[in-house]
């Protein structure tokens, strides 16, 4: 079925990479502040909470599905839309989890959209999780997104989280904390672009908890115009463990960016690492590009692509 | 053909005197040629071929193209009109993939077979390559090889390497050296490298040797290459691998 509503199906497309409601898999569409389509399979079972908004995604033992898509869409002008997801992935299962947020606001009132994720991982299990913001729309109402991710990780668990903004969200505050068990893998890749007068701020603590524990995060954004990002990063080692913390941004114009990253051993066997990095745009690496014919700009647009990729 | 006339080029140093790096150079290039730039470190060699490519401006002279006056056309437009030119220290970039660069250099998407096929000319494994970003986790001859293919990768007038043989080891230098033979004979209308290798020089048609920003010598290889071993104080730069 593909909706009728070319706004929604455009956002549905930048944050999910799907063309209205999909044919197959589990999914969870909410539209301004309501589902408006679900789907459960065998063994992915999402069911509305009770006692407030969102939905509980329950992912069987031992299950494979690489079609789970949960993206939230806000058209109307002026709504503040919270909601509470929380993901039970059970021991041994295989997932890839598609969400995200996309915001159409043509009004002049602010929209606003605040997720709060949980994940709670069995173990040895195995999840893959992809979140994209994205915003349009021509009124001057703010677009606004302030995503809340806790992922608890058992033994042996993995998790490969990927969150993208990479245009139009005036304003968010992304706070991720990630739990790790003996064994646990956890891999964040931060990618981010502001521009106009945009506002980013990414908070995130790594607590590894558990013998044999790995995290690895990688952030890069492109700061343009008089944006401001802020990042700050922490890996908390309390055992033997592994982290690499990797912060690397792309400054133009009069943007502002502070990275902050943190490392903190509690343990002798802890071993962690963290690098930051905030330049312009390499000049060799514009000249580069121009003397295979491309103009300042596109040369400019191939160097944020590839970075951000 | 290209053609430099009366090309001078100077910059201010940092006791405000006027620092002379290239002093009145003039040459051509036919169409089909060959020519290998050579002299010692510091000489102006590599300042010949940016004026060319049109990243340095020359103080004073002209840069002739087929006939046109290039002196003031920016590095895109001349890269358009099919000058090319790969760098002696060539930068890195993080998330590019060989692949993407090699298809921006082509202009379109460049098919996995013909990438392959440029990367192996250059003595990379190809299929290794492929998505591999330009970051720092190549080594030096590895930037280096992709930047010539991302040159073979192109259909030039002229093509200009500056010293590709510089961080490269025997093995591939041998295989380069091949790929030089062939495509001094192919792709490219003309070839100029900037070159401290007897080897590479021995390819070449003509040869000019540059020294103190000027022309010391010039003129066919046969006639050049044989007093230059003995024309240099510090010749053993010149005495091959």
């Amino acid at each position: 079925m593909i909706l009728d509503d070319s706004v929604l199906n455009g956002l549905l497309n930048k944050i999910a990479d799907i063309d209205g409601i999909p044919v197959d898999g589990a999914y969870n569409i909410r539209k301004d502040g309501a589902s408006m389509a679900r789907q459960s399979t065998e063994s992915v079972i999402i069911t509305p909470k009770e006692d407030k908004p969102g939905i509980d995604i329950k992912v069987l033992p031992f299950a494979t599905e690489k079609n789970i898509h949960i993206p939230v869409v806000i058209t109307e002008s002026g709504l503040n839309d919270m909601v509470y997801n929380d993901f039970y992935i059970g021991e041994g299962a295989d997932v890839t989890i598609v969400a995200g947020c996309g915001i159409h606001n043509s009004g002049c009132e602010a929209s606003e959209h605040d997720g709060i994720h949980r994940f709670f991982i069995g173990k040895n299990a195995k999840v893959k999780y992809i979140e994209k913001h994205y915003g349009e729309g021509d009124g001057t109402g703010g677009r606004i997104l302030n995503p809340t991710t806790v992922v608890n990780l058992s033994e042996n668990a993995v998790c490969e989280m990927e969150t993208v903004q990479i245009k139009g969200v005036d304003s968010a505050v992304r706070e991720t904390v990630a739990n790790l068990d003996a064994g646990a893998k956890l891999f964040i890749t931060e990618r981010l672009m502001t521009h106009g007068e945009q506002t980013a701020k990414s908070q995130m603590t790594v607590n590894l908890n558990g013998d044999g524990s790995s995290a690895q995060v990688i952030s890069r954004s492109v700061a343009k115009d008089k944006s401001t990002q802020v990042f700050y990063p922490k890996a908390e080692g309390n055992c033997r463990c592994k982290a690499h913390v990797q912060c690397d941004s792309i400054i133009m114009d009069d943007a502002k960016v502070r990275s902050i990253p943190e490392i903190s051993a509690n343990s002798c066997e802890a071993a962690l690492i963290h690098e930051a990095a905030i330049g312009r745009i390499n000049n060799d690496q514009m000249v580069k590009l121009m003397t295979l014919g491309l103009s300042e700009s596109e040369a400019e647009n191939i160097i944020i692509d590839g970075f951000l990729k | 053909m290209l053609e430099l006339q009366n090309i001078s080029f100077k910059v201010n140093a940092e006791d405000n005197k006027e620092l002379e790096i290239i002093d009145d150079v003039s040459f051509k290039l036919p169409e089909d040629r060959f020519l290998v730039i050579t002299g010692p470190n510091g000489g102006g060699k590599s300042t010949i071929a940016r004026i060319i490519m049109g990243i340095e401006k020359p103080t004073s002279g002209r840069v002739i193209y087929n006939g046109e006056d290039i002196t003031d056309l920016s590095i895109t437009e001349r890269a358009k009109l099919g000058i090319g030119y790969a760098f002696q220290q060539p930068p890195r970039f993080k998330g590019l993939t060989v692949r993407r660069l090699l298809s921006v250099a082509h202009g379109s998407d460049l098919p996995e077979a013909k990438c392959c096929e440029y990367l192996t000319n250059v003595g990379l494994c190809s299929r290794e390559y492929l998505n591999r970003e330009i970051d720092n986790s190549l080594s030096g001859g590895e930037v280096k090889r992709i930047e010539i293919a991302s040159l073979m990768a192109r259909e030039l007038g002229v093509a200009i390497f500056d010293e590709p043989e510089a961080g490269i080891d025997l093995w591939s230098f041998t295989m380069l050296v091949d790929t030089f033979k062939a495509m001094s004979r192919g792709r490219h209308n003309s070839v100029i490298i900037i070159s401290h290798q007897e080897r590479i020089m021995k390819l070449a048609d003509d040869l000019i040797v540059i020294a103190n920003g000027k022309i010391r010598s010039e003129g066919p290889r046969d006639e050049v290459l044989p007093k230059l071993l003995t024309e240099f104080d510090d010749s053993c730069a010149f005495r091959g691998e």
